[in-house]
């Protein structure tokens, strides 16, 4: 059964060629089917895989290499373009095709009539392919590989609709960010073949207590550069926010559920290095923790509904990387999980508010959708609920694993967690309240401008609710976002631990916070107490208000001006720079080439006066010249 | 009696500076022509001055190397003056300066 594996990332790229090569004829719908299909067999695939791996014994029996071929065979350097099996790739594949199924299957609606309706899934198919070969690699080289891919991907996507400027220059700013990030990574690989002679992840970590301890440190903080640009952390968010341009199901599939925790998987990935170097963690807790706040704030102030759930995403990556930093690499999974559901589920109930006002994405020109989108408005109440950290609801407990294991190992981390988790729960609150109740705002409205190729409703007339293709993926998520916690309860009975069957994979590297009953207790009311507070404040500010401008500030609306600081900062020196360069270009480097062109021209012209054709000339030349040679034989033999 | 050898070798001299004075100063071609085959006869003449001098016989070799290289030269030299003379009517060397640069 194992066999197989190979099919996960093969099913998607085969949708990817045919699709790319036939899409046009295949047409719409068909061609967003047989995308679904590829993708949904690669989830069963992935499901066959989970089962087969659970029948064999815990421990090293459960991670086998699948060997593709051999990719780039150089001397010592041995790549190979093969497949690392175990209990964490495979949980990453569940959910990542699980998830993308039901993103296809919700596209088909949701891009009905789309003038490039083929193409989008030929770019998702590509996606899914990539961030599978991420995530199944069994090393940096072929990951990387899959990195690039779904930066790609990601680039294509945000820009699809590239008619409309703000779409073009946000996919640039979403690759260019992704870029800049990837030079960690590169960096981070050369210097693991030069400690390690292998890019192998089981290679790596066999040499890992043999690299110095200041090249360990050196490659897991680059590692986490490449993360902190695919996972927007801080300084490099600023594209998340941007890439929202893109059609809505691209920003649940990339910018919230699978692509964004790529770099969350890299560093749970190498785990066993980080596990050797505390100053690294440290480095990655913090970050996480800050890029939770911060995003969080900056959440409370947007008024497009899809750009508070972007700063959401990147708030809850932090959560992540707090995680990941604390050594809590199970409840980051746990949380990257349980976010996919309920952050996917939000932004599809987005999409399908979007879809249903007719594009328009303003909070402000919402209201009172309860009445007009019963489905859109129960599933989308299950993940503002969800992500808000309400019990008994995935977000509850997911969130709860990773303040519990912060609390018992960095506590100032603890308290900023607490903190966001308050200011989540307000800023979501505010975001449901400003979109499902209040008035028929929307009445009064100019219409939409922008918006999705194709359309030419008007605006202000009736929301609707979206077709049963894009409803039945939210009833799905909503139930899973609902359930979800159940893959790790705290306290929970051995015998019945999803998630427990990744702690071998982590093995010593794991920090597993078991505390006693009742400070388990505690802290889960604590986090329940702060999200109904933060629950209530959403309430009580936003409750039949539409405008606070003290609630608003403009330093979140605009993000702390963090684009301003990077245009004036690296954007116009760089500008300066390089018109510097061009002045160099053509004045000394053209000079030079043309200043050697002229010193020839210059000298023919000067030489050429000697030709003058005639005979004699020449002779008299040559006698001159015979004589003057005679000359000096003569005076050298004297 | 022997006529001594720097005789000879004054005669090819003097052969020789008259070949090259009128090569200089003449415009026909075909005496241009002339002047060169005195100063190749010259240096032939020198050839074998010293041949007879130094006892060698090389030098007398390398006449018959010249002559054919001689006899050659007038025969693709003749030719050339001919076709120009057809062309223009005239075999005067200053008129031929196409090749100005």
């Amino acid at each position: 059964m194992l066999h197989a594996a190979y099919l996960m990332p093969l099913l998607p790229l085969a949708g990817f060629v045919v699709l790319a090569a036939a899409g046009r004829r295949i047409g719409d719908p068909w061609a967003g089917w047989l995308g679904t299909a590829t993708v949904a067999g690669a989830f069963v695939v992935a499901v066959i895989t989970y089962a087969g791996l659970l029948g064999r014994p815990s421990g090293t029996a459960r991670e086998f290499t699948q060997n593709l071929f051999s990719w780039i065979p150089v001397g010592g350097l041995q790549v190979k373009a093969a497949l690392l099996v175990d209990p964490l790739s495979v949980t990453m594949v569940l959910f990542v095709t699980g998830i993308s199924t039901l993103i296809h299957l919700y596209s088909i609606g949701y891009m009905k009539g789309d003038r490039d309706y083929p193409k989008f899934f030929v770019y998702l198919n590509l996606f899914v392919a990539s961030m599978l070969i991420l995530v199944l690699a069994n090393n940096l080289v072929f990951t990387f590989v899959g990195w690039e891919g779904v930066g790609l991907c990601s680039y294509w996507l945000v820009s699809f609709w590239f008619g409309r400027d703000t779409a073009a220059s946000a996919g640039q700013k979403a690759f260019l960010y992704n870029r800049l990030a990837d030079v960690g990574f590169l960096i981070a690989i050369f210097l693991v073949f030069d400690k390690t002679g292998t890019v192998d992840y089981l290679g790596i970590f066999a040499h890992a207590a043999t690299i110095g301890s200041g090249a360990r440190t050196a490659i897991c903080l680059l590692l986490f550069v490449a993360a902190v640009g695919k996972s927007a952390q801080i300084p490099l968010f600023p594209w998340l926010a941007d890439a929202m341009e893109g059609p809505t199901p691209v920003s649940a599939l990339i910018h919230a559920a699978t692509m964004v925790t790529a770099g969350v998987y890299l560093m749970c990935r190498i785990s066993p290095l980080l596990a050797l170097t505390g100053d690294a963690r440290l480095v990655v807790g913090s970050i996480g923790a800050a890029t939770a706040f911060v995003a969080a704030t900056i959440a409370c102030a947007q008024q497009d509904i899809k750009k508070v759930l972007a700063y959401s995403t990147v708030s809850q990556l932090g959560y992540m990387f707090l995680a990941v930093g604390t050594g809590a690499y199970e409840a980051a999974i746990f949380l990257m999980v349980a976010h996919a559901f309920f952050k996917a589920l939000l932004f599809l109930g987005a999409g399908s508010v979007i879809h249903g006002m007719h594009d328009e994405q303003d909070l402000k020109r919402m209201g009172n959708l309860r009445r007009y989108m019963k489905l859109t408005f129960v599933t989308f109440g299950i993940g503002w609920l969800a992500i808000a950290g309400i019990p008994p609801l995935s977000g509850f407990f997911a969130k709860g694993d990773i303040l519990d294991n912060a609390f018992a190992r960095y506590k100032p981390l603890w308290v900023i967690g607490l903190v966001t988790a308050a200011l989540t729960a307000y800023y979501m609150t505010r975001l449901f309240v400003l979109t499902f109740y209040g008035d028929d705002r929307w009445r009064q409205t100019a219409p939409a401008t922008g918006g999705h190729g194709g359309s030419d409703h008007g605006g202000g007339a009736q929301p609707h609710e979206s077709p049963s293709v894009m409803t039945t993926p939210l009833v799905v998520l909503g139930l899973l976002a609902l359930v979800g916690g159940l893959l790790n309860l705290p306290g929970h009975h051995p015998s019945f631990d999803p998630l427990g069957w990744l702690a071998p994979v982590f093995g010593g590297a794991l920090y597993n916070a078991h505390q006693s009953g009742t400070t388990l207790w505690v802290l889960g009311v604590v986090d329940a107490l702060v999200a109904v507070i933060g629950l209530g404040a959403g309430y009580a500010a936003w409750w039949r208000r539409v405008d606070y401008p003290a609630l608003e500030p403009v330093v979140l609306q605009k993000s702390y001006f963090i684009d301003d600081i990077y245009d004036t900062a690296i954007g116009r020196p760089g500008e300066a720079l390089s018109r510097l360069a061009a002045v160099f270009d053509t004045k000394v480097i053209d000079g030079a080439v043309n200043g050697v062109a002229r010193l020839a021209r210059g000298a023919g012209g000067g030489l050429r006066r000697i030709q003058t054709g005639f005979v004699r000339q020449y002779a008299i030349g040559i006698v001159i010249g015979a004589v003057a040679l005679l000359a000096y034989m003569l005076t050298r033999m004297s | 009696m022997t006529i001594p050898g720097q005789w000879y070798l004054a005669l090819g001299a003097v052969l020789f500076s008259i070949g090259g004075l009128g090569l200089l100063v003449r415009r026909n071609v075909l005496v241009m022509f002339m002047c060169i085959e005195l100063m190749l006869n010259a240096a032939n003449l020198t050839f074998v001055t010293f041949s007879r001098m130094l006892n060698d016989v090389g030098g007398q070799s390398l006449v018959f190397f010249v002559l054919v290289v001689a006899a050659a030269e007038v025969v693709v030299g003749l030719g050339i003056v001919v076709a120009i003379f057809r062309r223009r009517k005239s075999t005067t060397a200053d008129d031929l300066h196409l090749m100005k640069g």
